[in-house]
Parts: C-alpha cells; sequence; structure tokens
C-alpha cells in the first residue's frame, strides 16, 4: 500500500497523544513532562512537514524549523529553571512549586 | 520511482514509525530517567528517518543536530547531574493514571478522526510525489525562501535563541564568596601612594 499523508498524520496523532498522556502520568516529575513536551512539539513538526511534502510547498518546513528554534530554547530555559530551583530546594517535586501562589 | 524503491519506502516507514511510537511510550514509562532520555534521541533519530522519507533532508539533518547533539546531551546532563531519588517522584503514577487514558483515549479519537478524514475519496492514502529529478536540492530549496521571504522570521529565531541563552546563563550563575576575581575599577583606581612605599635604610646595616 501506498505510503500518504494521512499515514503521517497517524504517526503525529500518536505521539502528540503519547505526550499529553505523559505531561498526565508524570505529575511530579518536571524532567519527563519537559520531554513529554518535547514529543509533543515533535509530532507538530512531523505533521508540517507531512504537509509541506504533501502540498508540494516548504514554508511549511520553515515553520518546522522556527518551532524546532522555540523547542530548543524552552528545553535550554526549563532546564535553567529546573537547576536553580535544584540548587535552591533540594528536590525537583512539582507539588512543591507552589510558593509563589497568590 | 520503481516498484521495489516503493517497497523499500514503504517497509522503511512502517519500521520508523513503530520505532518511534514505541520508544516514546517508552519515555514516558522508562522508570529511570537516564533511559528515557535514550529513548527520547531514539524517538528523535527515527522522525529524522520519517523526514528523510518526506523529502525534508535539511529538517532531518538538522533534526539529529539540534536535538540529539545538543537538547538530549542537556537533558542526560541535568539528569546525571541533579541528585534527585526519582523512585519518590514515581508515586503519583497510578494515581493519575485513569485522567491521563481518559484524555489520551479522546485525543487520540478525535486526531485519528481528522487524520481518517484526510484519506481520499475511495479510502486509498494520497501518494506523494517523488522529487522530480533536475530539481534544485532540498537544503537548497529552503535557503532560497529562508534567506528572501523569511528573513525577519530567521532573525527573529536568532533573537529567540540569543534570550534563552542569555536567561539560561543568567539563571544559573551565582557568585560564590571567596573566590578571587579581577576588580578593573580597583586597580585602575590604584595610586602610587597606595602601592608604593620609601624605606630610608643606613648603609651596612640592611633591612633588619
Amino acid at each position: 500500500m501506498e505510503i500518504g499523508l494521512s499515514h503521517y498524520l497517524f504517526v503525529a496523532a500518536a505521539l502528540f497523544t503519547i505526550g499529553v498522556f505523559g505531561i498526565f502520568v508524570n505529575r511530579k516529575n518536571v524532567i519527563i513532562i519537559l520531554m513529554s513536551i518535547e514529543l509533543v512539539l515533535l509530532s507538530v513538526n512531523i505533521n508540517l512537514v507531512a504537509f509541506s511534502a504533501y502540498l508540494r510547498n516548504l514554508e511549511g518546513q520553515i515553520f518546522a524549523m522556527i518551532v524546532l528554534t522555540v523547542a530548543a530554547a524552552e528545553a535550554a530555559v526549563g532546564l535553567a529553571i529546573l537547576v536553580t530551583y535544584f540548587r535552591n530546594r533540594g528536590g525537583i517535586a512539582v507539588e512543591d512549586i507552589n510558593q509563589m501562589r497568590g | 520511482m520503481g516498484e521495489t524503491e516503493r517497497m523499500l519506502a514503504t517497509i522503511a516507514f512502517y519500521v520508523l514509525a513503530a520505532v518511534a511510537i514505541v520508544s516514546a511510550f517508552a519515555v514516558i514509562a522508562a522508570r529511570n530517567p537516564v533511559h528515557s532520555v535514550l529513548f527520547l534521541i531514539l524517538t528523535f533519530f527515527s522522525a529524522a528517518g520519517l523526514f528523510v522519507l518526506l523529502g525534508a533532508e535539511f529538517l532531518a539533518m538538522l533534526l539529529v543536530v539540534v536535538y540529539v547533539g545538543a537538547v538530549a546531551v542537556l537533558f542526560l546532563f541535568v539528569v546525571m547531574m541533579l541528585d534527585v531519588d526519582f523512585v519518590e517522584l514515581r508515586q503519583g503514577f497510578l494515581q493519575y493514571l485513569p485522567a491521563g487514558i481518559v484524555v489520551a483515549a479522546a485525543l487520540l479519537f478525535e486526531l485519528g478522526l481528522v487524520a481518517s478524514a484526510s484519506m481520499g475519496a475511495n479510502g486509498a492514502p494520497i501518494a506523494l510525489a517523488p522529487n522530480a529529478p533536475g530539481e534544485v536540492t532540498n537544503a537548497e530549496a529552503i535557503g532560497r525562501v529562508l534567506y528572501t521571504d523569511y528573513l525577519l522570521l530567521f532573525q527573529m529565531a536568532g533573537l529567540v535563541l540569543l534570550v534563552a541563552m542569555i536567561g539560561a546563563i543568567v539563571l544559573t550563575l551565582r557568585h560564590r564568596p571567596g573566590v578571587k576575581r579581577q576588580d578593573i575599577a580597583a586597580q585602575v583606581g590604584r595610586t602610587r601612594a597606595q602601592g608604593v612605599e620609601l624605606k630610608d635604610i643606613r648603609p651596612g646595616q640592611g633591612l633588619g
């Protein structure tokens, strides 16, 4: 069977769902949550590139590059916040992060 | 594209897609976060393979370089640097499992509905046309668009990275007490009276 657009959309949908599921079940571990966000962004990239190839239009790939940039920046800043938080509190449990609650 | 090549592309797609999905699930299910990072690398590798199948070679290489080379190593570094009891962090896994399964099932159903709507009218999937011979390569085509129509977007992406870099440095910077540092203001403001002392020594007595 020929591989078409919908096959890629199914793969991206599965990856997106796994990413969201990972955020739900690993509520305490910030590192896994950050990795789940990376998975979600990757599934978005797969969608963008699949549509770009399907429509014979390069703009989707440019968009995917921008998403890649933002994902890298987000990972760097997120991990920096994590390191600072660990240094100050001695742990990374998400449930303890409620000190800025108004 | 010949029949054999099409067959190979189909097999490659199913293998890469299966590896990507299974390793993505292993990312969120692994007990050891180091294993999670390694499975994340595998997922990105498989996704890069899918990009190659789609004809987006440049983006595939970018994914390998940026994710496997930078982001995954950053994750690995942080996981290994932080001294955290990861077993304790998995306590709520079963507690949130039902809600997670409900949301994931709903999401998968909706996304699957949309994806199956994109199938052709008679149920056959829409075929991706192979690259015509004589066409410019993917990297050249991207360069032609990126540096002309999307120049502003490109520059803004650079700015995003710069801000993220400065942010990461500022967040993790700390001043330890007792570390010797160069104090330029003190060096420049030093006068002769502070630095030199003249002693009158009589001949034959030395510096006693």
